[in-house]
């Protein structure tokens, strides 16, 4: 099986690059992008896609609703 | 011959496996507009927002609900969450509450408003609203300053604590100590459920949308004001990163204005003349 278990998706126009996803991640995985979306934000992104559980943590501290967490339920 | 898959999967295909709809666990809730929120990044309000709309949902009462937001940073609050909305004067949203609760006694009624809205100006119709023991939710969100109009002393700035109006930091012996406008409203006899919380982290965010929900039960059962205080950060005002904002806000903020239950089904469970 493949190692991923959860991933999600950031609304990358919806994010304003607050980083309180990345502290709240328990593995690590969010970093903000080098790259700006088009209001300027460096917005989040997995950087570690192998680590994420997908617990939701991020998504539901993110203060603008950017974020979708999907999980493969075994 | 069955090959190892995991040798097999690039990275892509993998992640592309997992954002499928069957395996969906999180999704912002529908009931926000979609409208991008006028907040700062890293602002409370929005997680607020977006908890007060997810217990609607559950609770499957969006054309029962009214909002009343207030006059401060979240007065646009009505562009945001998608169920009705009226706009108050600055600090009057509990007595328009009040009647719009009293006209419709089976809608769902509640307010949303900032520390200056509902503890500077709009002190005496929140006190007296809490004291009538009207059927609606207030939820208050405070920050301990005026976020909107650059960060000056709210009733809620702490000790000490810099503001726009006080750069040596708050003087108590002149301008008073900062109010707990929550402990004060959990003595009246009218309150029901009163509760202070956070949403900075993700336990706490989950901790919060309980005491939403518990709100909007007593409600339903008709039972009593229901008055949720959410600590928040206001991290322009602070003049502070998100993280850190919230960081100073668990060093700061937290021991004066302590997280929890402070009444429950009508009986106070702290001693609130103690933290007072």
């Amino acid at each position: 099986m493949a190692k991923v278990r959860g991933a999600i998706v950031v609304d990358i126009e919806r994010c304003k690059g607050c980083e309180v996803c990345v502290v709240n991640c328990p593995t690590d995985v969010i970093a903000m992008s080098k790259d700006v979306n088009s209001k300027g934000y460096h917005y989040a992104y997995m950087e570690h896609p192998d680590d994420c559980t997908g617990c939701t943590n991020c998504a539901i501290v993110c203060p603008d609703g950017a974020i979708t967490v999907y999980r493969i339920k075994n | 011959m069955k090959k190892n898959l995991s040798e097999d999967f690039s990275m892509e295909d993998s992640l592309e496996q997992i954002i499928q709809e069957k395996n969906l666990v999180y999704r912002p809730t529908r009931l926000m507009t979609g409208a991008t929120l006028s907040y700062c990044p890293g602002c409370g309000h929005g997680t607020i927002h977006r908890l007060i709309m997810e217990v609607v949902e559950e609770m499957g009462i969006q054309a029962e609900t009214i909002g009343v937001s207030p006059v401060g940073c979240a007065v646009l609050a009505y562009d945001f969450m998608d169920v009705d909305f009226t706009e108050a004067a600055h600090g009057r949203a509990p007595a328009v509450a009040t009647g719009i609760k009293r006209l419709w006694p089976d809608k769902y009624v509640f307010t949303y408003q900032g520390d200056g809205d509902l503890a500077a100006i709009g002190t005496a119709e929140t006190i007296h609203a809490c004291n009538r023991g009207e059927q609606i939710c207030i939820f208050f969100v405070n920050n301990g300053i005026y976020g909107m109009t650059g960060g000056q002393m709210a009733p809620t700035t702490l000790e000490g604590m810099v503001s726009s109006t006080t750069p040596y930091g708050r003087n108590v012996e002149q301008m008073g100590p900062p109010l707990k406008i929550t402990e004060l409203v959990a003595q009246l006899a009218g309150t029901y459920y009163v509760s202070r919380q956070s949403i900075h982290k993700a336990a706490t965010v989950r901790k919060a949308k309980k005491a939403i929900r518990k709100a909007f039960e007593v409600q339903k059962e008709k039972k009593g004001m229901a008055f949720v205080e959410f600590v928040s950060n206001c991290n322009s005002g602070w003049k502070m990163t998100p993280n850190e904002a919230n960081q100073w806000m668990e060093d700061h903020m937290f021991p004066f204005y302590p997280l929890g239950d402070i009444k429950v089904d009508g009986k106070l469970v702290k001693n609130v003349i103690q933290d007072l």
